[in-house]
């Protein structure tokens, strides 16, 4: 777990997808194949602005034993100004959270392994101007 | 490509058969399939297994050995497959090619979950997900079904109460089903006053953690004479399997399973059948919202109108308008053993098709003879389709 997180750094703390530069399209997270143009794409790394708004959402009130903590907490799929949807916590009281709501991206503590293991940082998104 | 036929089906009672392990559960359906089918160990080539996760739900892997070797048949082939909740379907699909090819001839395909064995059963439910892009970050799956609900309000109007009575209409038809998990009634407040999981979704429209296992004995339509009589054969007309995104996220739309209309549209082609032909499904309703979705995929309705049919209870037993859906009471009171799932659903059009006496009381009616499947991996990451008939051709 702790390998797999290194692997992820790029993504999940300064949120770089991938661009294919024969169709344009952009993805996150990262591919190494465009599933559009598969050999004929050809993909560069790309930064995201962070900036989008929430396309759905959802309350969670039975969690997975490390995010009992959080409990109700919002998950959301965010829509990127970019194009790419994403799955992130939303930072704000379940009852602001709604369909289009804009939002940006923060870094956050996401979970730990355990009472021993390493704390694993990454991605949330938090209303804008909150 | 031969015609294979379903000769014998056996399934255990679904729920929290603590009294009973993983290898207990998967031998007395496969008993009960091979003796319904009339045959004996020695007739069969092979064995498919569909199972999600012994690994992380008993702590054992490897689980095709240990069941051909308390089933008593060794030296027998036998092949775990593994698709997450479609585990079970993609077993019958893997049996269905090699009797189909030829290869085989009879053929043991069963499906089986052991899942309260363990505390922390939403983390291991979780694998179906990505697990470094949507569980990590705190997502569950029933809030992923969650957040399809929420879009597919937002897109089509559907009110909490229509998606509520799937659940009561579910709830209904396990009433009736002797092997169900839960068989009370319950009413649309209940349903929505339940607690909840992932919002807007409560425990009501959630299918249960369940232990279960199912089995069936597929054959080659010509070998099959030699152990049942032309009545007890249900014929496989088609079956077919797509693949979608492993993430919800990375869809175009996640109110619709793409997956299941690739597989249900090469399904009625393979089928030589239209929707309208089909009398009787058994959907995969994991939550109430993949059920009216799947309605609408696999060609029943149009987008958006599946919530207005299910609160009419068009889909209901008693109802002759409309196909009948989930008999059986679907995942959501039948139960939902994972890996035995897919297998389950099968096995119950295998009987209403058949007319079998352990659809007593919820026998639906059979005008056309045909009935469909979709057994769904995941979020819709892999979704796979059977139509069965009673007809000869």
């Amino acid at each position: 777990m702790v390998v797999r997180s290194w692997r992820h750094i790029k993504e999940r703390y300064c949120l770089i997808g991938s661009r294919c530069k024969t169709c344009g399209r952009i993805f996150f997270p990262s591919r190494n194949i465009c599933p559009y143009c598969r050999r004929r794409g050809e993909l560069e790394e790309y930064k995201l602005s962070g900036r989008g708004k929430v396309y759905t959402y959802s309350v969670v009130h039975v969690p997975p034993k490390e995010f009992e903590r959080m409990v109700p907490y919002v998950i959301a799929i965010v829509e990127l100004e970019e194009g790419p949807r994403i799955t992130a916590q939303i930072d704000c009281k379940p009852e602001e959270v709604y369909i289009g709501m804009p939002v940006e991206v923060v870094f956050r503590r996401i979970k730990e392994d355990g009472e021993d293991g390493i704390i694993h940082y990454g991605y949330k998104f938090k209303p804008v101007n909150y | 490509m031969r015609d294979v036929v379903i000769i014998g089906y056996g399934q255990t009672k679904f729920g929290e058969l603590w009294e009973s392990s993983f290898r207990d559960i998967i031998v007395e359906a496969g008993i009960k399939a091979i003796e319904d089918a009339n045959i004996d160990g020695k007739d069969l080539d092979a064995i498919y297994v569909g199972n999600m996760s012994g690994g992380l739900f008993v702590g054992q892997e490897h689980i095709s050995s240990l069941i051909a070797d308390y089933a008593g048949l060794t030296p027998l082939p036998c092949t775990r497959v593994e698709a997450a909740c479609a585990s079970g379907s993609l077993a019958l699909r893997s049996a269905y090619l090699s009797v189909a090819s030829g290869h085989h001839d009879v053929v043991l395909v069963g499906g089986v979950e052991k899942m309260t064995d363990v505390v922390d059963a939403t983390s291991a439910i979780a694998t179906a997900a990505d697990q470094e892009w949507e569980a990590f970050f705190g997502a569950t799956f029933p809030s992923l079904y969650a957040m399809m609900a929420r879009r597919y309000m937002y897109e089509y109007g559907l009110t909490i109460e229509e998606l509520s009575m799937w659940s009561v209409i579910a709830h209904d038809h396990g009433s009736r089903n002797p092997y169900a998990q839960f068989r009370f009634k319950t009413t649309v407040e209940q349903v929505i006053n339940a607690p909840p999981v992932a919002e807007p979704l409560t425990l009501m429209h959630c299918s249960p953690v369940s232990d279960g296992a199912a089995a069936l004995i597929v054959c080659d339509a010509e070998r099959a004479k030699d152990f049942v009589s032309r009545d007890d054969m249900i014929y496989i007309r088609a079956s077919t399997q797509a693949s979608d995104t492993i993430s919800l996220h990375s869809r175009e739309s996640i109110t619709t399973l793409k997956a299941a209309k690739v597989a249900s549209e090469k399904a009625y082609k393979m089928a030589g059948v239209t929707p309208d032909r089909i009398d009787v499904a058994e959907v995969h309703d994991c939550f109430a919202i993949n059920g009216l979705i799947l309605l609408e995929d696999l060609g029943f309705c149009k987008k958006g109108e599946a919530g207005k049919i299910v609160a009419q209870e068009r889909i209901k037993i008693d109802c002759e308008d409309f196909l009948t859906v989930n008999p059986s009471g679907g995942l959501k009171a039948a139960g939902h053993a994972l890996g035995a799932t897919g297998i389950r659903q099968v096995g119950e059009i295998y009987w209403q098709l058949k007319g079998d006496e352990n659809c007593r009381g919820r026998q639906a009616p059979i005008k056309h003879g045909y009935g469909i499947t979709a057994n769904v991996g995941g979020s819709g990451g892999t979704v796979c389709v059977h139509i069965l008939s009673n007809n000869r051709r």
